[in-house]
């Protein structure tokens, strides 16, 4: 079902393969409910997370995932590492190779990173995010979170708002969402959603410049961080301006779908892209986000580590997946690591 | 010294030939063609180019050979030694070295090492403004003296028009023509890839076709405008084409030429991030390919020239958007010139010849090269249509490897090098195709 060595992006996944991650993924949720937020399947294996861009949210996520998973994980972070000393990436990554890691976690600012990784190493590669490329987990958590909320993917009107261009989150959650069958809309300011956008994806993906006609029913609204750090390219005038015309504010969600969701990659901009009212309001999920993106880390490491293929018991894999969730299996997936 | 090529198939556009001659070459120059049933003259040499095409030596208008300042990526003598296997008995070394040619004494160490390699002949283009920095103008004159056969700011494209406007004033006094690698640096920001849906998919900054067609209708304007001669460099995108296409309708002294990249791959090649599908201009979509494709078919483009841009593999293994620009040709061309042009019916042997020998000596004025009347040069460069080869980028010439093409099997190769009477390169499929009458 899923026997890939790396995941560099959502592009490179079938239907099927998502559909079995995200499985995967609510099969995990339960573990970190539990009193002890730990079992043993990745005991003895050895994370390397190495990011080469600041992260609070998706490192920690990783690094927590990996944990309760039992894996061994080790944080590089580019500030601390030989880059500043001006190793390549390609040594960078040798070096850690020949430390014998499972897999590398890479954030990094060129797209592509992950890809360049993966064809020298070992070692499976997972993209936490490559420059305006791919941010595959965030993709799954995002529908994740669609799919408890909203029971399917299919079929939904999903309205993706602001900066299109520069987002990784943006691509990997077109990708999917129409992959698995729902009609995706993205708005923002002309500079930012470029026409080309439309034939990203053979079918599903349409643009609209005009914000309030793109959240005209929407099920799922999907506000994008406007980077800051990109203000200098001047892409939009202001960010007075940007929250006028492009923020999300109660008037405008009243546009959506009466039970519309609310999603944000965060950090979030309060008062820039998002209102806070929005933010903090019930149809918010930003914090279900943030728990799902735990479950979803666990799933792809599980996956890629084996989690998929391997059958020691010999019994089907979805017997398998349920045991390693329940505590009483005599599995030893199941057990708790005291 | 006496070279009969003997038993070929001449095609010789500037003579209007196209026939199975005998070529002989004496002292260096072309001494007459022959027919095969004459006697073989005295003490010559005989190259047997039964089943072959004897062309005039082919031309690269366009190569970086590194040298001086980047001798870890490319010498003239390694440069020109690649050209030679490549089949190009000439080539045209753009001026972005270190320091930049833009004053005699540089061209003057070029012309040197070339001629101490004894290989391809090299002729060296000279900058438009001094450093390429595009403030001040080159000294053209001298250059022209010392011998610079056309004037390019390549790579450092002059980006106001009243400076470009000066340039082609200045430089039509003294006949040089004035090759524009055309990019307008406001559109093209800091893109690294083509700018369309695959830029987009892949998360890479875009430089849109814009910012090379602009630039192309400034450069034909600006042609009208001061009579100067202009040539394109590697023109890839549509409106490039169309505005060359215009401009030679007016009567314009404008040319262009095109590389065997352009015409053969699109910018889905950046798909995986192989830092060797990173070029200037960039490869480009589907629909350019084809305009290049249609230009190639009616004549609207004058010359295919490789843009030849060797790279050390450590400059290259790096991620896609730090990687340089750039990737060698020179060995790969002809061959892709067979496969992707003349077998898939797009031109014939003759505007082959034409595109790699006869038009390249016309839009540079090299005198006594692209023909093979009495008096020019030796240089010829010998065909096989037919010859299946698999290009191994381990076994370059060049000093770098960094080619996309690496593995690639081309129909048609060029199979030996002739430079001033001197076989400098033969493929191993004709080792015994040459001997001594006594």
């Amino acid at each position: 079902m899923f026997t890939r060595k790396d995941l560099l992006g959502i592009r490179y996944l079938s239907a099927e393969e998502i559909t079995h991650l995200l499985d995967v993924a609510e099969s995990f949720r339960d573990i970190s409910q539990r009193e002890i937020k730990k079992v043993p399947a990745l005991r003895g294996r050895t994370v390397i997370n190495l990011f080469f861009e600041p992260s609070t949210r998706t490192r920690t996520s990783f690094e927590i995932a990996a944990k309760r998973l039992s894996a061994d994980t080790i944080n590089i972070s580019a500030a601390a590492s030989s880059v500043v000393k001006g190793e390549t990436l390609l040594d960078t990554a040798r070096n850690l190779e020949a430390m014998s890691p499972d897999l590398l976690v890479i954030r990094h600012p060129s797209a592509g990173a992950p890809h360049m990784l993966a064809r020298v190493c070992r070692a499976g590669v997972i993209n936490a995010g490559d420059g305006a490329n791919e941010h595959p987990t965030q993709a799954l958590l995002d529908a994740l979170t669609i799919r408890q909320h909203k029971g399917r993917i299919a079929g939904l009107k999903v309205t993706i708002v602001g900066d299109i261009l520069h987002s990784r989150v943006a691509r990997s959650n077109v990708y999917l969402l129409t992959k698995l069958g729902a009609e995706v809309c993205l708005t923002g300011p002309g500079t930012l959603i470029p026409q080309p956008f439309g034939d990203l994806v053979e079918r599903g993906v349409r643009l609209e410049e005009k914000i309030e006609r793109a959240l005209e029913g929407a099920d799922v609204v999907m506000v994008l961080r406007i980077q800051r750090e990109r203000q200098n390219a001047a892409f939009f005038p202001s960010l007075r301006e940007y929250a006028v015309h492009y923020g999300l504010n109660l008037k405008r969600l009243e546009r959506a779908a009466p039970d519309a969701i609310v999603l944000h990659p965060g950090p979030i901009n309060r008062g820039i892209e998002i209102a806070s009212e929005v933010a903090d309001g019930s149809r918010s999920l930003i914090l279900d986000q943030v728990a799902n993106g735990l479950a979803v880390r666990m799933a792809v490491l599980y996956l890629l580590l084996g989690g998929g293929v391997l059958r020691p018991d010999g019994e089907g894999e979805a017997n398998r997946e349920a045991a390693l969730i329940s505590e009483e299996s005599g599995s030893g997936l199941g057990k708790v690591d005291r | 010294m006496r070279l009969l090529i003997a038993n070929g198939y001449l095609i010789d556009p500037s003579q209007g030939v196209k026939a199975g001659r005998n070529l002989l070459i004496e002292d260096g120059r072309v001494a007459g063609i022959l027919n095969y049933s004459d006697d073989v003259p005295e003490g010559a040499e005989v190259f047997d180019a039964a089943g072959l095409i004897v062309a005039p030596g082919f031309i690269d208008l366009h190569v970086h050979l590194r040298e001086p300042g980047q001798e870890y990526k490319e010498t003239i003598a390694t440069g020109a030694a690649a050209a030679v296997a490549g089949g190009w008995t000439s080539v045209c070394a753009m001026p972005n070295t270190d320091p930049v040619n833009d004053n005699a004494a540089v061209t003057r160490f070029i012309i040197e090492q070339a001629e101490r390699a004894q290989l391809a002949n090299v002729f060296p283009i000279g900058a438009i403004t001094k450093g390429s920095r595009g403030e001040e103008l080159a000294e053209m004159g001298e250059m022209r003296e010392a011998g610079v056969v056309a004037v390019s700011d390549d790579g450092r494209p002059v980006p106001s028009a009243g400076m470009m406007r000066r340039a082609m004033e200045y430089a039509r006094g003294f006949d040089l023509p004035v090759v524009d690698h055309c990019e307008d640096r406001s559109l093209a920001a800091d893109g690294v890839m083509h700018e369309g849906v695959w830029s987009l998919r892949l998360g890479l900054r875009g430089i849109p076709a814009l910012a090379e067609e602009l630039d192309a209708w400034r450069d034909c304007a600006l042609a009208e405008l001061t009579g100067a001669r202009v040539h394109l460099a590697h023109v890839s995108t549509r409106g490039a084409i169309e505005a060359v296409r215009r401009a030679k309708e007016r009567g314009l002294s404008v040319t262009c030429e095109v590389t065997p990249h352009h015409f053969t791959l699109t910018d889905e090649a950046v798909e995986g991030y192989d830092t060797n599908t990173k070029m200037n201009p960039p490869l480009r979509s589907r629909d350019h390919v084809q305009a290049i494709l249609d230009a190639l078919s009616d004549g609207t483009i004058d010359a295919i020239a490789t843009d030849h841009a060797p790279h050390h593999a450590d400059e290259k293994a790096l991620e896609f958007d730090r990687a340089p620009f750039g990737i060698t040709g020179l060995e790969t061309a002809i061959g892709l010139a067979f496969d992707r042009l003349v077998h898939r019916g797009i031109i014939g042997l003759d505007r082959l010849v034409e595109l790699c020998s006869t038009n390249p000596a016309r839009i540079f004025k090299l005198e006594g090269r692209g023909t093979l009347r009495p008096g020019a040069w030796g240089d010829v460069t010998i065909l096989d249509p037919n010859l299946r080869w698999t290009f191994d980028a381990r076994r370059s010439r060049s000093k770098s490897r960094n080619t996309p093409f690496d593995g690639w099997t081309f129909q048609g190769a060029a199979v030996a090098t002739i430079v001033a009477g001197r076989v400098l390169y033969t493929h191993p499929s004709l080792e015994d195709r040459r001997r001594a009458i006594a």
